[in-house]
């Protein structure tokens, strides 16, 4: 294990995936394709990224109120994070989308910490007790 | 957050799964934003209405939650995917899941307003009165113009609130907290309602606390101004309050060239084949404002207008409605600019708007260029 990094806990249970990380925000309603799970924003750093089985660490959700559905549509078709991490604050649309889809959700402020994790990291998200463990693979 | 016995109760299941539902959400959004407790509302503004946005995963969800769901508090509606009362030209398998998507949200008891304008067709409850707002364009107008108190809610979560008639109470419920901590410095001219949009865009793109200052721009605006202004700020960020207080604390300038900035980006065409307005729907104000400019004219191109059936049937009621009919412009009531089946790229290779959020949407979800005027030039551009 490479790292433990300490979170709050917004919504319980353990999720576990390669990281994608980014420092923009997200729109779930238009970045994101909820049949296949990638991001499709040309203009967002994770173009072509899928969220697909990840732990998904991004600064907040922006735009549309929708958004929820679509974390919640991401589950339904097979195709969200195995559990997400927000690192600037944790909006009331990721939050309410993970409650009803069941993805693990955490808060942490050590956001810098996690910057260049990508690719070639894994980790488990255990909410329940707060805690990130990262992995190399 | 503290929860009383009686909420714990509904938690764990003992009033119905979709009450149980509800207050998973609550906890969860209690959680989030480091709430105290539950605060009793007075109104739920309901998004996640056109099939378009929330798809076949919301519709399942709104069918099973709306076997035994039922609103607490008045609860209204945003718009739908296209109007109503005319036949659209879209698919029958978009027409039955949309119808279905209502049939549930009339089944819990929800008002069909249709609208994403609901403080321009509601009597507003007193200044202070907590509310459940999603729609990021009409909370901020809630807090902002109406002293409303709401956070900036999502589609699930105002519906959670819907059914228990609370809503956790932090962030801007909190009195204490609607002060705002970042402040935009303004440093250019703001003439009209498309700069007040180019304004919120960058606001709510720079800036990530729940209320920000625009000093004095963020006073005495007309309805039509802030109506932009919020749009613009909800779809770049997570921003729910603007006010006019000068603050002390960061601020980020907002001059010539970041508003240059910000049209680059989202006018990404010279030209349009379909003039789109209602992002947020329009209201009877800016209905009169284009019924004076289209006296003895027609618009050049297609024009699609989007407004709430309530104000449609004010302005007919004035003759208003029938001068823009009269002038070539199609009044849609029920839906808005924003992804409505009715304007695909399949049809249209460009989009003339002054909406700055119906611009990002065009661009990123419809994937159609726009051409972003303001309302007085796209008149003046485009009746002869």
């Amino acid at each position: 294990m490479i790292e433990s990094v300490k979170c709050r806990k917004i919504v319980g249970g353990t999720g576990w995936g390669r990281i994608v990380h980014t420092k923009n925000p997200l729109n779930f309603l238009s970045s994101v394709d909820t049949h296949t799970g990638v991001v499709s924003d040309p203009s967002h750093d994770l173009i072509g990224v899928s969220l697909n089985k990840s732990i998904l660490i991004f600064p907040y959700a922006i735009g549309s109120s929708v958004g929820a559905y679509s974390i919640f549509a991401l589950k339904a078709n097979g195709v969200a994070p195995s559990g997400i991490i927000c690192t600037i604050k944790v909006d009331i649309t990721t939050a309410s989308g993970c409650a009803i889809a069941g993805i693990p959700l955490a808060q942490t402020i050590k956001g810098d910490q996690l910057q260049g994790l990508m690719d070639n990291f894994e980790a488990i998200l255990d909410a329940n007790n707060g805690l990130l463990k990262i992995n190399k693979v | 957050m503290l929860l009383s016995k009686q909420d714990e109760k509904a938690l764990d299941g003992e009033f119905g799964s979709s009450i149980s539902v509800a207050y998973k959400i609550l906890l969860a959004i209690g959680e989030a934003t480091e709430a105290e407790k539950l605060v009793r509302i007075k109104w739920a503004h309901i998004s996640g209405v056109n099939y378009n946005t929330i798809g076949d995963a919301g519709l399942n969800f709104l069918t099973e939650f709306s076997k035994d769901a039922r609103v607490t508090v008045h609860t209204t509606l945003n718009p739908m995917g296209y109007d109503r009362h005319k036949k659209p030209i879209i698919s029958e398998e978009f027409q039955d899941k949309q119808s279905s998507i209502l049939k549930s949200y009339m089944k819990m008891g929800v008002s069909p307003s249709f609208s994403c304008i609901p403080y321009e067709i509601f009597d507003i409850p007193r200044i202070g009165t907590p509310v459940s707002f999603a729609e990021s364009s009409a909370a901020i107008m809630a807090n902002s113009m109406y002293g409303l108190l709401t956070n900036r809610e999502s589609a699930l979560s105002a519906l959670a609130s819907a059914i228990t008639g609370m809503a956790p109470y932090s962030e801007l419920h909190n009195v204490d907290l609607r002060r705002a901590t970042a402040q935009v410095k303004v440093d250019t001219s703001l003439s009209n309602e498309l700069d007040y949009g180019l304004l919120g865009y960058f606001a709510g793109n720079a800036i990530s606390k729940s209320c920000i200052s625009l000093g004095c721009h963020g006073k005495n605006l007309s309805i039509m101004k802030a109506k932009s202004l919020s749009a613009a700020i909800g779809t770049a960020g997570s921003c729910g309050m603007f006010t006019k207080e000068e603050t002390n604390s960061e601020k980020i300038g907002f001059g010539k060239k970041e508003k240059d900035s910000v049209r680059d980006e989202l006018n990404t065409t010279d030209i349009g084949d379909l003039i789109a307005l209602g992002s947020p729907q329009l209201g009877i104000n800016e209905l009169e404002l284009i019924s004076m400019s289209v006296v003895g004219k027609k618009f050049s191109k297609p024009c699609m207008i989007f407004c709430p059936r309530a104000i449609f049937n004010e302005a007919f009621k004035l003759g208003i409605a029938q001068q823009i009919e009269n002038a070539g412009g199609n009044l849609i009531c029920d839906a808005c600019t924003c992804l409505t089946p009715l304007i695909t790229s399949d049809e249209y290779d460009g989009i003339i708007t002054n909406s700055i959020k119906g611009s990002y949407y065009f661009n990123k979800f419809n994937r159609i260029p726009v051409c972003l005027k303001d309302l007085k030039t796209i008149l003046k551009d485009h009746l002869k």
